[in-house]
């Protein structure tokens, strides 16, 4: 345990659900504009998890109009209203990088069929 | 002068989130109520400050002449005497105790410590110097500093020259950081960004004497 973990307590969430790489999620994300503030959601598989304790962080990829886009999201951040788990992914590595090089069926990943 | 000041301990570096959810980097120090053993006045010692202590100690481990100062200041033995200089030490009392709460979150602050040492340190670590090429027949100067002045005129080294040496344990002072928060029940104070020392240094708190608000 380090010195400062308790005062990380109050900064850290409570409501991650369980999740790893090659799971597709949707990430609420709380987006200011003006101020209006409305929920957007950023939905596509985990790609990698890094970190430990309040700095950890995770990152979502996906297909944009052709396009592939990453977002690395703080999993403690009070951006993210909710982190919805949709599929759980059949991968055999922490970090999905070989991804990128990918298109189309190749970039699929395939789905592990769980109990919930 | 600063019209207030306090003795910490560094606990470490964390984050926390800010109002607009973005990641601000924090450092933690531990202000354990400080009690306040002698005030140094400008007519008899021609300074103002505070002696405080913080903690507790064996009053075994301690030499007679210094319990003699806390025997005066009928205040029980800490970890050390420390001076902290204020503009005015009418406002403050022997035997008074200061606390964190003395400090409130959005106050500009500056913290006195001893920095890391990093010992004998050569000119590229200690004066960011360039150093010489890794080729083009360089043998065994890869790190040096290069030239250090002219030739016959002035014939000397000009004093202050960045030249190797002792790195760090050296009393460095922080300007203007901010308090971003300031836990009286945990006796914790979060200050923005970084602060000089090791992890369990001691740190010297003050209100900032300079930068206006």
């Amino acid at each position: 345990m380090n010195p400062t973990d308790l005062v990380d307590r109050d900064s850290l969430r409570d409501d991650v659900p369980d999740f790893a790489p090659g799971d597709t999620l949707k990430v609420h994300v709380r987006v200011v504009e003006g101020t209006r503030e409305r929920v957007q959601i950023f939905q596509g598989a985990v790609i990698r998890r890094q970190g430990s304790g309040l700095r950890e962080t995770f990152t979502v990829r996906k297909l944009s109009f052709g396009v592939g886009v990453e977002r690395t999201f703080p999993l403690h951040s009070p951006v993210i209203a909710k982190i919805e788990p949709l599929t759980v992914g059949d991968v055999r590595r922490a970090k999905l990088y070989y991804l990128r090089d990918r298109t189309g069926k190749a970039a699929k990943i395939k789905e592990k069929r769980v109990v919930r | 002068m600063p019209s207030k000041a306090i003795v910490g301990e560094k606990v470490g570096m964390t984050q926390i989130w800010d109002d607009q959810n973005r990641a601000i980097a924090v450092t933690v120090v531990k202000v354990t109520p400080a009690r306040v053993v002698q005030l140094k006045t400008p007519d008899r010692d021609g300074y103002s400050a505070l002696q405080v202590t913080y903690g507790s100690r064996r009053p075994k481990t301690l030499t007679k002449p210094v319990l003699g100062q806390y025997a005066k200041a009928d205040v029980d033995p800490g970890k050390q005497l420390v001076e902290l200089r204020v503009a005015d030490t009418s406002e403050y009392s022997v035997g008074q105790e200061l606390g964190v709460d003395i400090l409130a979150a959005g106050d500009k602050i500056d913290v006195t410590a001893v920095s890391k040492g990093k010992g004998f340190a050569g000119g590229m670590k200690r004066h960011n110097f360039k150093g010489q090429g890794a080729s083009h027949g360089n043998h065994k100067h890869h790190r040096a500093p290069g030239g250090i002045g002219a030739c016959a005129t002035p014939a000397r080294v000009f004093k202050g020259t960045r030249m190797a040496g002792q790195m760090g344990n050296q009393k460095v002072t922080t300007l203007n950081l901010e308090v971003v928060q300031s836990d009286a029940e945990r006796s914790l104070l979060l200050i923005k960004g970084a602060v000089p020392g090791p992890r369990g240094g001691t740190i010297l708190i003050r209100g900032a004497v300079k930068g206006g608000k």
